[in-house]
């Protein structure tokens, strides 16, 4: 197949486009110009790259989790190792890309929202490492839950606004992020964290993240010479899926898993199955899937991870659903910290929880792969920031 | 019949600014929305301005995030508006644009929002995340049932777009007086930024009439700001002065004298 999206204007088949306030239109524009210059520019690129090798660390490596694969008995088990990357999660890969992005177009102030605060961390370090003001905006409950990454944000310079509208989770974050850039337009950058919000970012971000797919893609034709069967990742708004599918969407023999948050289940109401049972609509600048009621509100999103508690999903993700090239699963927050215990045991890597939720389905898929078939999961993120909530839930339960 | 918006700039006078009052509907309850209404009316108000509640209401400040929200707890609904709509009907003709977020519409169906809102007699739509580039269909059936769709320009819009989105409206057209979210600014703040914009909405939007809004607190803000302007349009402001004295036994006579105020300024009226 031939895939081709966004189109021009910015839609992922009729997902996507840019539902934002008319203050907002003329910055939008000057971001595409300015995007699709760098994609032609040698030096933009290079620069980019070679951050991406001498200070995130690229590439990760893709492991063989050879206890794991044991352990289901059947296909082989790799593991793409964001979690490796400087920060601890795959978000600074497009943390570096807008903020070189907004280094070109003279911005002198960036902001950014963060849910589980590797958005914010990721950021927060880009900033120091170039020398720029930072604002990360994050729900109050989040940072009650993320405290370590608040600090680690702090530590490295950024102002850390608390939220304390609505649900006091990344979704309000984003709502306060958006006012904030309404109002200072001018000088200031947002780096959004996911592939969401209005066009182009969902397209930019997962550009910046499709290096994981590309290497992964490179790694596997090296360790096994052909192309992998079956990718999981897991989505919140969905930049690490994207970036480890998008290489791979042409190659229809790659089957694609996106796992979604279901909270205590996706037939219940504290869930964030977004597009298990969520239906079109507009949140932050792009029509997607959303969790809303009857009369079009918002609902809260639930999950045991800050990262995917979120009521939307990234517009190209939507699209993938309808068309059906990628299928995508709700796992819940018990089965995702079941997951927690089980790669921390068997292969060395406590993931983050986020990332729990990919390896989680594991136990649904393996039974059904064959000993030939290559299974590859993106460990999108390590566990550290993660150990609090680990710990009170292992609290009185036999580890 | 002449539709309500046209006939009342048609009908104003050069010395007169139009004086556009936003309420959120549902606050600050469900049952006080029709007298309010009805009330700024007997006081000054020119056109009506019903804010449609949304959960996620990112271009708006504090105080109608906070009016959005208790008005949603109030348990607001799209049906409960029109409702309200239909009651203030009965006894008025005063033009009510419904403003708020696509996706409660999209959420309604854009054809059976706009044809149930006309049935209920409302008079145009300003839909401020719908900029011109993703409300095509907007567009297309809110003119089969003739409602107005009102855009939005804003000081950083250029002049080619202003020109376009003054082709695209209908009504009037909808000038943000500062970048930002809605609220209550500080006169002084407004009025030095707002000047060239002034000057470059005169210049480029030609087909509608203008109000000016974000921002103003007083008679003194709105006189000043809509001076080369056809009026202007409170919101927050007016939020605010509610949030301040409800549930008090004279809260609903204080809001009266504010909206007194602020078409005819203090002194002028309490001579």
């Amino acid at each position: 197949m031939e895939y081709k999206v966004p189109s021009k204007e910015g839609y992922f088949g009729k997902y996507g486009g840019k539902y934002v306030p008319e203050i907002l239109i003329p910055a939008l524009i000057e971001l595409e110009a300015a995007y699709a210059e760098t994609q032609n520019d040698p030096l933009f690129q290079k620069e980019y790259h070679d951050l991406l090798q001498e200070y995130v660390g690229r590439p990760t490596k893709c492991t063989f989790a050879n206890r794991l694969t044991d352990y289901f008995g059947k296909a082989k088990i790799y593991l793409k190792r964001e979690d490796l990357c400087h920060t601890g999660a795959h978000k600074i890969n497009n943390a570096i890309g807008q903020l070189l992005l907004a280094r070109n177009m003279g911005k002198t102030r960036i902001i950014a929202e963060t849910g589980a605060g590797q958005h914010g961390v990721a950021t927060a370090t880009a900033c120091a490492k170039f020398g720029f003001e930072c604002v990360i905006y994050m729900g109050a409950e989040d940072m009650e839950r993320q405290k370590l990454n608040v600090d680690r944000m702090r530590l490295l310079g950024a102002e850390v606004r608390s939220v304390t509208s609505g649900s006091q989770t990344l979704k309000d974050a984003t709502n306060e992020a958006i006012r904030d850039w309404v109002t200072n337009v001018e000088n200031t950058f947002y780096i959004i964290g996911s592939v969401v919000g209005p066009h182009p970012y969902p397209m930019m971000t997962r550009n910046f993240h499709r290096v994981i797919g590309d290497e992964t893609k490179t790694q596997i034709r090296k360790l096994e010479g052909r192309d992998p069967d079956y990718l999981i990742a897991c989505v919140g708004g969905g930049s690490n899926a994207i970036g480890f599918f998008y290489p791979f969407i042409e190659n229809e023999d790659v089957k694609m898993i996106g796992i979604e948050a279901a909270g205590l289940g996706a037939d219940t109401d504290q869930t964030a199955a977004t597009l298990t049972i969520g239906t079109p609509g507009v949140l932050h600048g792009s029509l997607s899937y959303l969790l809303h009621d009857a009369e079009g509100q918002i609902q809260l999103a639930h999950s045991i991870s800050a990262g995917l508690d979120y009521p939307g999903i990234g517009p190209e993700h939507a699209y993938l659903h309808d068309i059906k090239r990628v299928h995508y699963y709700g796992i819940t927050d018990e089965e995702a910290m079941k997951a927690v215990k089980l790669v921390s045991d068997k292969e060395g890597i406590i993931p983050a929880i986020e990332t729990a939720h990919a390896f989680a389905y594991l136990e649904t898929l393996m039974p059904l792969t064959q000993k030939d078939e290559i299974v590859v999961v993106n460990c999108s993120g390590r566990g550290d920031k993660d150990m609090k909530t680990i710990s009170e839930w292992f609290s009185g339960k036999e580890l | 019949m002449k539709p309500r918006i046209e006939k009342l700039f048609e009908n104003r006078k050069d010395d007169q600014k139009v004086m556009s009052l936003f309420i959120t509907a549902g606050y600050p309850d469900l049952n006080s929305t029709v007298d309010l209404v009805l009330g700024f009316e007997e006081n000054g108000a020119d056109i009506i301005e019903l804010g449609m509640p949304f959960s996620d209401p990112l271009a708006d400040g504090p105080t109608i995030q906070f009016a959005s929200n208790r008005a949603i707890e109030n348990g607001i609904t799209m049906s409960a508006i029109f409702g309200m709509v239909k009651e203030i009907r009965k006894s008025s003709e005063i033009p009510i644009v419904l403003m708020g977020y696509i996706n409660p519409v999209l959420r309604y169906g854009t054809e059976q929002f706009c044809k149930d809102a006309s049935e209920s007699g409302v008079d145009g739509l300003i839909i401020p995340d719908a900029p011109i580039e993703v409300s095509a269909e907007l567009a297309i059936e809110a003119k089969k049932h003739n409602l107005n769709l009102i855009y939005l320009v804003a000081p950083n819009s250029t002049d080619e777009r202003m020109k376009q989105i003054d082709q695209l409206s209908s009504g009037f057209v909808y000038c943000v007086s500062v970048t930002g979210v809605t609220g209550a600014r500080d006169g002084d703040e407004i009025a030095r930024s707002v000047v060239r914009f002034i000057d470059r909405v005169n210049q480029n939007v030609t087909d509608n009439p203008k109000l000016v809004g974000f921002g103003i607190r007083n008679h003194k803000d709105a006189v000043t700001i809509s001076a080369k302007l056809d009026g202007f349009i409170v919101g927050s402001a007016l939020i605010d002065t509610i949030r301040n004295r409800y549930p008090d036994p004279d809260w609903f006579n204080h809001t009266m004298d504010f909206v007194k105020d602020l078409k005819f300024g203090k002194i002028e009226h309490q001579k």
